[in-house]
């Protein structure tokens, strides 16, 4: 049933963005599809309206951060559901870190604000049109964006962890 | 059927003083200290599993009250014991701080678990590494979670602290000292 979800999605993209759809493939019995950055709004908005596919829900989204994938370090990961049918997909996208913009998702799922959000808090990624693009989890004062790999993920003033014990 | 059994209660002994018939005259920081420490009023501040066991150590089983604490306060305003037991984000920290602010004297402060007195397993950027960074301590209690028995012997630890200290103890140099490390006016 998701080969032919994954074939029947992908041809329907093909046909109405054609080279903007960079790969399709099966992770895990799970559709994913790479998107160029540029029409993943309108590759959205097409899978949400289009009377067949009807992906209603925004299940969730996440950032990533490859470092050694150079001019397209920073990424990210939307699924989408449809309920009354109950099926599902993934969509990336990737873009280079020196320009991590891209546009905002919650004209077309409400849902979008509060994980937009917490993208910007933590990779950094700033989300065009976004209604309030702020810190959401991290304290306001934070002056970097955890996740992104460069930063360690310990606190660093802990006295009591030595090399010796420890491995710092 | 008629063995009387003996009560196990024990009723808090007087502090030391002069004995004769019809008067007792004693030091008032014994007496007052002896009244706070054994009606102490705890502000739980709990925001993980250390709470679950807290809410072992007030119910029938363990019962706090037997040490005069089963009057929780939840106005920082009225409490005399801040018990902070959990992971304290660094996002918490400025309302934790001003929840100790809140509070009036005399006042302690008693960290349980691993987390709220150094940050415990949780090393990483958005925890803070134990609440003696922004607020003095005066007892913590060792454990993940510390058993309700640990949590019972450190209020019998505070309890020791409110008897021996001075009415006024915010008045000492000392004290003064201490709060200032913390820029606590």
């Amino acid at each position: 049933m998701s080969n032919t979800l994954l074939d029947n999605v992908n041809e329907k993209l093909k046909a109405k963005f054609g080279e903007g759809i960079l790969s399709a493939e099966m992770h895990y019995d799970f559709p994913v599809f790479t998107i160029r950055k540029d029409i993943i709004h309108d590759v959205i908005k097409f899978l949400k309206e289009d009377e067949e596919l009807a992906f209603g829900f925004l299940t969730t989204m996440c950032g990533l951060h490859y470092p050694d994938n150079a001019g397209h370090e920073l990424g990210v990961m939307y699924q989408l559901h449809n309920m009354p049918k109950n099926y599902r997909i993934r969509l990336k996208t990737f873009f280079a870190i020196s320009d991590p913009q891209i546009p905002t998702i919650t004209d077309l799922y409400a849902t979008a604000n509060w994980m937009e959000r917490q993208e910007f808090d933590f990779f950094g990624i700033i989300f065009k049109g976004h209604p309030n693009l702020k810190r959401i989890l991290n304290m306001d004062e934070m002056t970097y964006h955890p996740m992104r790999k460069e930063y360690p993920v310990e606190d660093g003033t802990r006295e009591d962890k030595d090399d010796k014990m420890f491995g710092r | 059927m008629s063995t009387i059994q003996k009560s196990k209660i024990e009723i808090a002994k007087a502090p030391e003083g002069i004995e004769g018939p019809g008067f007792f005259a004693t030091q008032i920081d014994k007496v007052v200290g002896m009244a706070r420490a054994n009606s102490l009023w705890p502000l739980p501040f709990a925001t993980s599993c250390c709470g679950i066991e807290f809410m072992a150590t007030m119910a029938s089983t363990y019962d706090l009250g037997r040490f005069g604490a089963e009057r929780l306060s939840f106005s920082p305003r009225q409490a005399d014991l801040l018990m902070v037991m959990g992971t304290i984000s660094k996002k918490m920290a400025p309302v934790l701080r001003q929840v100790y602010e809140q509070m009036a004297e005399p006042k302690w402060v008693l960290s349980m678990g691993a987390c709220a007195s150094s940050g415990g397993v949780f090393d990483t950027y958005s925890v803070l590494q134990g609440i003696d960074r922004i607020i003095p301590v005066d007892v913590y209690i060792p454990g993940c979670p510390p058993r309700p028995e640990q949590v019972l012997d450190g209020i019998l630890q505070i309890q020791e602290l409110a008897k021996s200290e001075s009415i006024r103890r915010r008045d000492t140099e000392e004290y003064k000292n201490m709060l200032a490390k913390y820029n606590i006016e």
